[in-house]
């Protein structure tokens, strides 16, 4: 039976939810053409991760446990994703298109000489059982349908947030494979690791987003998100300078919002920034410059210094609005 | 002393000036301006930081049509010691499984490297997979991500930073290897006058094809690749009601705050 493969990521026994939503996108197609559909998770002490992620549509969850692969190693990630492929020759293998998973997709492509199609925004196989996806490219302004021709596995990383996770209430087997090759990494070893918790800002329902026009003072934003409950997006250039995570980068290279309201304060409305707030419900951006691209994309485009605007926001939220 | 320090160098049009058609489906990049790929310009930056600390020679390899050439020079400029352009009719439409075989084998035909950098990702495309793909190829370590190579140590090991969901990590990574470096991760210099107009009027660049390289031109183009594209499609921006408000800023903030209050 043809089998569709998703690599379900995990880290340091933290699944990776966007895996699940490709888990739950597979489980759709193989219902669809009569495919088997296997999780694919490396990890050390994986028994709770593997039960979980079980539960997202997968017939199969096939695991190596090894402390080698406790977290990502692009090197030793690698030669397990090869010979397990090789052991089991399966029709297909999705990722969702994190760091980790790019990184993965892009080395177990070469010695399967492989079709691999990148961060799709819809998936689907053709008529003639060719893996099939849109890719958005140019900043997401275009988009091409591209497919995987003459390649066992296909591959495509799949852009977080697209998706649906779902629970199903169906079966799911629990298959533990050993490996031949030696899992200890030779030429690329993790050190040391220097992280915090993230919130997923992709799907929050309002987002407040900073852009170079704060000059990356940031006291008034946090301020305002959270009179507002909202959490805290920045355009690429204040994550460049290192003022917020690239978690919570908005935009073609970071993440892209659902949000029914985002609040844009000092960016002018880069394409590749616009791209990532397009599937908002309410834009509502504050810029000095009345010719600010931005305008485009907004519903409300308050024309403004937002250093004098916000504040006598803020104090509005804070009365009540009674003042 | 490090032995080569390659650079990968795209040239892209400004994603802002492509145009596209919606009657042929296609994509006019004739009237876009190009420029080299931003985060190619970060890894070139952290290659010439690299050459200033640990010597070597930076040489910068591109493929693609010899119109590239003008673009490729200001790579020079900024320090690049020598460049390459990869150019054949051949390599049209090369997904990025022939374009990651025919950057590694070009790179074989450079040799004596030691760190091979280039962007994560392309403007245009943005795959992200040619440089785990060169790893493959080359069969050396590959790492993506970047955003600085900490130390590079004489026993042939570098440690660099990662960034990973939520912070970072430092990797250490035998060399030979080739690195992703992260968009936005440094600030690309400016160059200097003199050797900007070197590069533009005297600098010889080096054009390979594909005999050159020895590749059959059916690795290569549309034959090498694995994926097709079938259709394009323009991705419409929402609609928007782009209600411009202006004025009084005690006007604005209570029709902000209104228009706030309806909405959440």
């Amino acid at each position: 039976m043809e089998d569709i493969w998703v690599f379900i990521e995990q880290d340091d026994g933290e699944l990776e939810g966007s895996s699940l939503e490709v888990l739950s996108k597979a489980r759709e197609l193989g219902e669809k053409y009569g495919y088997m559909v296997s999780g694919v998770l490396f990890g050390s002490d994986v028994k709770k991760l593997v039960e979980e992620a079980g539960r997202y549509g997968a017939d199969r969850i096939i695991y190596v446990d090894d402390e080698n692969l406790r977290i990502y190693n692009a090197e030793v990630y690698a030669k397990a994703m090869v010979e397990l492929a090789r052991r089991y020759n399966p029709n297909t293998i999705l990722f969702s298109a994190t760091r980790n998973g790019r990184d993965l997709a892009g080395r177990v492509a070469i010695p399967f000489n492989s079709g691999l199609l990148a961060h799709v925004i819809s998936l689907d196989f053709d008529e003639e059982g060719r893996l099939t996806g849109r890719v958005p490219g140019f900043g997401g302004s275009i988009a091409a349908i591209v497919k995987c021709i003459d390649s066992r596995p296909q591959l495509a990383t799949v852009t977080p947030g697209v998706f649906e996770a779902k629970t199903f209430d169906r079966e799911c087997k629990y298959v533990e494979e050993k490996l031949e090759v030696d899992l200890t990494p030779d030429k690329y070893l993790v050190i040391s690791r220097e992280k915090s918790p993230v919130k997923d800002i992709s799907k929050s329902e309002k987002v407040v987003v900073a852009g170079q026009g704060t000059g990356g003072e940031l006291d008034i934003v946090y301020e305002l998100a959270k009179l507002l409950n909202a959490d805290v997006g920045v355009t690429r250039p204040l994550a460049d300078r290192g003022l917020a995570p690239r978690d919570i980068q908005i935009g073609s290279t970071g993440v892209n919002l659902k949000s029914k309201l985002v609040i844009v304060l000092g960016a002018s409305g880069a394409p590749h920034f616009v791209s990532g707030i397009k599937d908002c419900d309410l834009v509502i951006s504050i810029n000095k410059d009345a010719d600010a691209p931005i305008k485009e994309h907004s519903d409300y485009f308050v024309v403004a210094d937002i250093f004098k605007v916000v504040p006598k926001l803020l104090e509005l939220l804070r009365g009540g609005g009674d003042a | 002393m490090l032995r080569n320090i390659i650079v990968l160098l795209k040239i892209v049009p400004k994603p802002e000036e492509v145009v596209f058609n919606p009657e042929t489906k296609t994509v006019d990049r004739s009237k876009a301006r190009n420029e080299i790929n931003e985060a190619d310009k970060n890894a070139l930056e952290l290659a010439l930081k690299l050459k200033e600390k640990y010597g070597g020679k930076v040489i910068t390899l591109s493929m693609g049509p010899p119109i590239w050439d003008k673009y490729i020079r200001l790579g020079v400029a900024m320090g690049a010691d020598d460049a390459i352009l990869v150019s054949d009719r051949a390599l049209a439409g090369s997904d990025t499984l022939p374009t990651s075989l025919t950057l590694a084998t070009a790179i074989k035909k450079i040799g004596d490297y030691d760190i091979i950098l280039c962007g994560e990702e392309s403007s245009d495309g943005g795959t992200g997979q040619v440089p785990p793909g060169i790893g493959g190829w080359l069969d050396i370590p590959h790492v993506t991500y970047v955003s600085d190579i900490v130390e590079i140590s004489q026993d042939g090991w570098a440690t660099v930073k990662r960034t990973i969901k939520g912070g970072h990590e430092l990797v250490k990574i035998k060399l030979p290897f080739i690195a992703a470096v992260e968009l936005g991760s440094n600030k690309p210099r400016f160059p200097d006058f003199r050797r900007k107009r070197w590069a533009e009027r005297e600098f010889q660049l080096k054009i390979w094809s594909l005999q050159d390289l020895g590749l059959e031109p059916d690795k290569v183009g549309f034959k090498g690749s694995k994926t097709i594209v079938s259709e394009l499609e323009e991705v419409k921006p929402a609609e928007r009601r782009k209600e411009v408000l202006s004025g009084d800023l005690d006007e604005l903030a209570r029709k902000l705050y209104e228009i706030l209050k309806e909405n959440i």
